[in-house]
């Protein structure tokens, strides 16, 4: 069970509101991601949902029961900090028995959950080291290892991949989600990488500046993003965004199309542009295309074969049933 | 500093400091074993340049037999303990303390570490007159306020009285010491240990404390190297009377009241053996702390 209801809560610090009144449920069993760029509030919202931090207003309920004064240990939530924060002095085995020992479970208990954690995140040869002895993704598996063997009603994680190198950072990012999987306990997971979010979650939760500009599942926002800061935001690389006279064509105040429903063309096409940067990736290349009359450069996804010179003269079509019209308030036009 | 070549431009560097520290260390400690053998009264005229009496161990029997020297060693060692133990105690419950936000703080931090910026001799004579003076001082009202009969401070209870005038010197350093180590703790651990279900005095226990025990173990030696020494504070509040004779007092008393050189100096030499046997035993309680 974790069914967690935001009803209009709210955070200041002093004058400075942080997160203005927003509701939010997560669903029991769902990965929700929340992601938007730093200082946006992702951490300030998971550590309502903690206790961690007191709401200037509203409520927190976790499975229809109201949580708003009930201090952080009482939740039945486990949080995973970025920092792992870890207790330096404590081997492995104590890190991952303290929530059990603090809950005064039984020696036997303890001793069994804390050996189960450790065979599912291959810690058990180093049981007995420090954490100070570990490496980056063993400390990780170890805050992990702690925040599972509470058996909570929910996790949170605050961007806990962040201090890892790209290539453990896609290990982990499988592990978690297939630990989500096996234990399909609900989980609440914060960062600013949008390929964490669009890979990992079942719901993401796109904020900025304390505002929740939309939820939805990952193809819901790549496909129909509600707004152009949605837009620019999910996707990688970044949707092409056009405003002005190509945008009015279409009735629109601005126009967005992905990189990957641009066509590329030597001989004809809608827009007529010269080739800037390309950076090749082996399976595709991108292509940075000047175009006339268009301020920014165009994003242009094509087959990883393609080669064209800098300053190349090419052509662009870009895929109309894919384009997305926003209005002047940067609102979707259906 | 890896190469051959930093290094022994390093020991270079630190040779002028290290014969300059050992030559500082090493006259005063060859010239004490030397005197602690030797007859050396000036009163009586002897003088070096006249060349001094060999007598060999006979000084240090005197020393420790004297009917003084258990109870000064016992003494050092009631002050030393007492007072590294009320400043680590109250030193930690204010560092948590001063860590907490508050208003004035700047002011607060301030106020409580003036007290080590007294001289030693000034702030005894201020704990004597103006505190513990059994007519006139502050204790004494207090005391007379309450009906009660105010106490002899330095000469019912001098032992206490020394102790509570070094702790406030010393409390200042203990105090400054663990804030900056209260301060280091990642807000992180505690929050974590706060969801992990520890109430407030647990997280203490579990988290803090280990946090803490190095800087612990930092203020007990440093503090402990400076406390067997004490000598202001005796010298001009109790003069060494009423059982507050440390070790230290009682070399001088030897060497300066009985103008003996001689047997001050064997003492001196006593003072460096219990030191040492202070620092192994301390090495050995707290010392692993400073491992990582
Ligand atoms: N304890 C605090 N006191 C004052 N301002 C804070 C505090 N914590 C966070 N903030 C502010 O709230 C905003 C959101 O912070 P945070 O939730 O950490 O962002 P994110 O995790 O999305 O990067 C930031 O502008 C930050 O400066
Ligand atoms: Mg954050």
């Amino acid at each position: 069970m974790g069914r967690i209801v935001l009803d209009q809560v709210s955070k200041s610090f002093g004058k400075t509101e942080v997160i203005p009144p927003l509701d939010l449920t997560i669903e029991d069993g769902e990965f929700t991601v929340f992601v938007g760029p730093s200082g946006c509030g992702k951490s300030t919202l998971l550590r309502l949902i903690a206790g961690l931090e007191d709401v200037s207003g509203g409520k927190v309920s976790i499975d229809g029961k109201e949580m708003t004064e009930v201090p952080p240990a009482k939740r039945g939530l486990s949080m995973v900090f970025q920092s792992y924060a870890l207790y330096p002095h404590m081997s492995v085995r104590k890190n991952i028995a303290f929530p059990l020992r603090m809950a005064k479970m039984d020696k036997a208990e303890i001793k069994k959950r804390v050996e189960d954690a450790a065979t599912v995140l291959n810690l058990t040869d180093y049981l007995s080291r420090r954490p100070g002895q570990l490496s980056g993704g063993q400390r990780q598996r170890v805050a992990i290892g702690r925040a599972i063997v509470r058996e909570p009603s929910a996790f949170l994680f605050d961007e806990p991949l962040s201090n890892l190198d790209a290539a453990l950072r896609v290990g982990m990012r499988l592990e978690i989600s297939e630990m989500h999987k096996r234990l399909a306990t609900t989980m609440i997971y914060v960062t600013h990488d949008q390929v964490e979010a669009m890979t990992m979650a079942d719901k993401i939760v796109v904020l900025q500046a304390g505002v929740i500009e939309q939820v939805g599942s990952p193809l819901e926002l790549y496909r129909a993003p509600r707004n152009t800061f949605v837009a620019g935001f999910i996707g990688s690389p970044k949707m092409n965004l056009l405003t002005g006279e190509e945008a009015a064509k279409h009735d629109a105040h601005t126009i967005g199309i992905r990189p990957e429903h641009i066509t590329i063309s030597n001989e004809s096409g809608t827009w007529e542009g010269v080739v800037g940067v390309s950076e090749h990736l082996g399976s595709d290349s991108f292509f940075h295309v000047k175009c006339d009359g268009f301020e920014d450069p165009l994003t242009v996804r094509a087959g990883g074969e393609l080669q064209l010179s800098y300053g190349a003269k090419v052509f662009l079509t870009p895929d109309t049933a894919h384009l997305h019209r926003f209005n002047d308030q940067g609102l979707r036009i259906e | 500093m890896a190469t051959q070549h930093s290094r022994s431009a390093a020991r270079m560097m630190m040779a002028p400091a290290v014969v300059l520290l050992l030559g500082w260390m090493l006259v005063p400690l060859i010239m004490t074993l030397f005197f602690s053998f030797k007859k050396y009264l000036p009163l009586r005229g002897d003088t070096l340049g006249g060349g001094l009496e060999w007598v060999g161990f006979q000084n240090y029997v005197r020393f420790f037999s004297s009917s003084s020297f258990w109870p000064s060693v016992q003494t050092t060692l009631i002050i030393v303990g007492s007072v590294l133990i009320i400043t680590v105690l109250l030193g930690t419950l204010l560092a948590l303390l001063l860590d907490q936000p508050m208003w004035g703080q700047g002011v607060v931090r301030i106020l409580v570490i003036a007290p080590f910026f007294v001289m030693p001799t000034v702030s005894a004579l201020v704990w004597k007159n103006m505190f513990m003076d059994p007519v006139n001082g502050i204790l004494a009202h207090l005391w007379k306020f309450f009906d009660a009969v105010p106490i002899q401070w330095l000469s019912h209870e001098s032992l206490p009285s020394i102790i509570m005038i070094v702790s406030w010197q010393w409390l200042p350093f203990a105090t400054l010491i663990l804030l900056t180590a209260v301060q280091s703790l990642d807000s992180e651990q505690l929050e974590a240990s706060e969801m992990d279900g520890a109430p407030k005095l647990k997280r203490f226990w579990h988290i803090v404390l280990p946090h803490l025990s190095r800087a612990i173990t930092i203020v007990i030696l440093i503090q402990t190297i400076f406390l067997l020494s004490i000598f202001a504070e005796i010298f001009v509040t109790t003069g060494g009377a009423f059982g507050t004779k440390t070790l230290t007092y009682l070399i001088f008393q030897r060497v300066l009241d009985s103008q003996n050189v001689g047997l001050g100096s064997a003492g001196g030499v006593y003072a460096i053996i219990l030191a040492n046997i202070v620092a192994i035993f301390l090495m050995r309680i707290v010392g692993k702390n400073l491992d990582t």
